[in-house]
């Protein structure tokens, strides 16, 4: 008996690093297309070559012009390497949130992030932008992030001071109240500044085509540090799956975990809308896609969603930078394309299975 | 050995009072059960011990009141087994019952061989290892009520608190529940506290029934003091046949008013 238990764990075990792998390997060949593909730069075949002498201890003659690898280096990696950031802590952030909501149906914008964000970034492109976007630092992306902080502030602080009980649906309601509430105001200055309204409007649709380098360095901590917690909290947000009640008499504090996991997931959702725009979708599509394939666990979940969310990202930044060449096509409007179907058709696969 | 006490124990539910100076004190190996008709308090007694509910008054553990100890201390202390346990459906058995070792794990662990080894000592006692990897959502009734109590004990707790734990069940799968809590306590000197509605049973298997009515404690005592006819029909309004077994056991028989 005993035997036939260890085997069925290590059989589980095994399944969960196979996904691992899978999802590892399915990173690093979107980063290679990712790379490889856009317009101008060197034929395709020939940036993978030019990476590898570019390792230490390799030397291959990729044919690879310095002014070709400037585009592969200072274009597109960065922008791939960004992709890879915001897709890993838009999923991982979603699953969190659904975890500690115990609401399969929650993006990591439920608390305000999104609108608090949009906010922000209105009210720069409304006041000046033409001296602003040339300061030393683009106001953009720090309006945005603390325009997202100052709307799940408020939204904490309105629902924990009208939420009496345990329960997490006041926060839920506090958090459309403030969406609307900051939606409104959005609005309005869009009203008064009509000709800003299609900057806005790329901008809430995402995009990460102006991606440098700096862009990364300066999403790079807090997404590190925000998914570093997240991962941490894996095994307690499998414990607060049995409900809020049973969580606590099962001796977990659960005001506390939610507190620490809701900080830590709209801290780097935050970064990552600040430098990209809101791309919807990623937060609950790849969870879900996770869960359907390795099960529900948020010790498999929370791993493979940073890692899948950022292949997935990486990818659907192909398709938009080549579909409508040499337009570019927002990655809100590719990731909701490719992914709605793509779920759909896995949902229809995992029905007929069982 | 643990004592489980509750002194002049108050609930109430937004000014409503749920619960009204109960008092009650338990040793170690003791098996309790509140009887009384729906509303009357039961939960909300068991909700207070584990730590769920605020209250005035005082409930006790060694002493050691509820409200001042940490949810780690009161899950080892403390093992609550709820009226409808919100079950995950795609979680495997195995990792539904090792979530009873929560209390025992750091913050940012996991499980240690030693949660794994207790699991599986729980898994032999309640014949559960052939469902060790099904998933919870696939069990029958009856096993899913087993596999809350393995939770439960997996918890290594000195204190079962049980919300109608056989309500779901059939005959056989009650007997059987009751008869594995009954002989933990008596090898391992368990405290249970239960709420029930089956009256014969609770008369069977616990030592002593405390009725409540509208959050007052209206009787108690063994089951021939508590299970009389007169009680049972000014409290719960039924009329009711209260039958003694020759081996002392008490027997509830609801009667038809009227007989063709």
């Amino acid at each position: 008996m005993l035997l036939a238990k260890q085997a069925a764990k290590t059989r589980a075990g095994t399944r969960f690093s196979a996904w691992l792998l899978a999802s590892i390997a399915l990173l690093i060949t979107a980063v290679l297309v990712g790379t490889m593909i856009g317009p101008a730069g060197p034929q395709w075949w020939r940036v993978p070559l030019e990476l590898a002498n570019r390792l230490p201890l390799i030397s291959i003659d990729s044919g690879v012009t310095s002014e070709q690898w400037n585009i592969v280096w200072q274009i597109r990696m960065p922008r791939v390497v960004l992709a890879a950031l915001v897709g890993a802590m838009l999923s991982v952030a979603g699953a969190s949130y659904q975890g500690v909501f115990r609401n399969p149906l929650v993006d990591p914008y439920l608390l305000g992030v999104a609108a608090g964000a949009g906010l922000g970034a209105t009210v720069v492109f409304s006041l000046k932008r033409q001296t602003t976007q040339n300061w030393l630092i683009d106001p953009l992306p720090l309006a945005a992030f603390a325009g997202a902080l100052i709307a799940v502030l408020a939204t904490y602080l309105v629902g924990t001071a009208f939420g009496k009980t345990r329960s997490s649906t006041t926060l839920v309601l506090a958090g459309i109240a403030v969406t609307s509430l900051a939606t409104a105001v959005q609005t309005f200055v869009l009203q008064r500044n009509n000709d800003v309204v299609r900057q806005v409007y790329s901008w809430i649709l995402g995009r990460l085509s102006s991606a440098t380098w700096s862009d990364v360095r300066l999403i790079l901590p807090y997404i590190v540090f925000s998914s570093t917690v997240l991962l941490m909290h894996r095994r307690l947000l499998d414990v607060m799956r049995v409900g809020d009640d049973e969580a606590t008499a099962l001796g977990t504090n659960i005001r506390r975990v939610r507190l620490v996991v809701v900080l830590a997931a709209t801290f780097g959702t935050a970064a990552a809308v600040a430098v990209s725009g809101l791309i919807g979708f990623v937060g609950i599509i790849v969870p879900h896609t996770v869960r359907l394939l390795a099960g529900a666990s948020y010790r498999r979940v929370l791993p493979l969603s940073i890692l899948l969310g950022a292949a997935f990202l990486v990818a659907a930044d192909i398709p938009s930078r080549v579909l409508a060449d040499p337009a570019e096509t927002p990655i809100g409007v590719v990731t909701a394309f490719f992914g709605a179907p793509f779920f759909l058709l896995l949902l229809r696969a995992k029905k007929t299975q069982t | 050995m643990s004592t489980l006490g509750f002194c002049d124990l108050t609930i109430s539910y937004d000014g409503v009072c749920a619960v009204k100076s109960f008092n009650d004190i338990l040793h170690s190996g003791e098996w309790l059960c509140l009887i009384g008709p729906n509303g009357a308090g039961k939960s909300s007694v068991l909700r207070a011990a584990a730590g769920l509910v605020e209250y005035s008054g005082s409930v006790a553990i060694d002493q050691k009141e509820i409200p001042t100890t940490s949810a780690r201390w009161r899950a080892q202390n403390i093992a609550f087994v709820p009226q409808t346990p919100l079950m995950p459906d795609d979680m495997s058995v195995v990792e539904y019952v090792l979530l009873g070792r929560n209390p025992y794990i750091k913050h940012f662990a996991s499980e240690s061989a030693r949660d794994v080894e207790v699991v599986e000592k729980i898994f032999k006692r309640l014949d559960l290892e052939q469902f060790s990897n099904r998933m919870v959502g696939t069990l029958s009734g009856g096993e899913r009520q087993r596999a809350v109590i393995a939770r439960a004990l997996a918890q290594e707790a000195p204190v079962l608190l049980l919300d109608e734990p056989t309500a779901a069940l059939d005959i056989g799968h009650q007997q059987q529940a009751l008869e594995l809590v009954d002989n933990l306590r008596r090898e391992q000197g368990l405290t249970v506290v239960s709420a029930m509605h089956d009256l014969t049973l609770a008369g069977l298997y616990a030592d002593r029934l405390v009725l409540m009515h509208q959050g007052l404690c209206v009787a108690s005592g063994n089951a021939q003091s508590v299970l009389r006819s007169e009680i049972l029909a000014e409290f719960y309004g039924v009329s009711a046949r209260v039958h003694h077994e020759p081996d002392g056991t008490v027997v509830v028989i609801p009667q038809r008013s009227t007989i063709n």
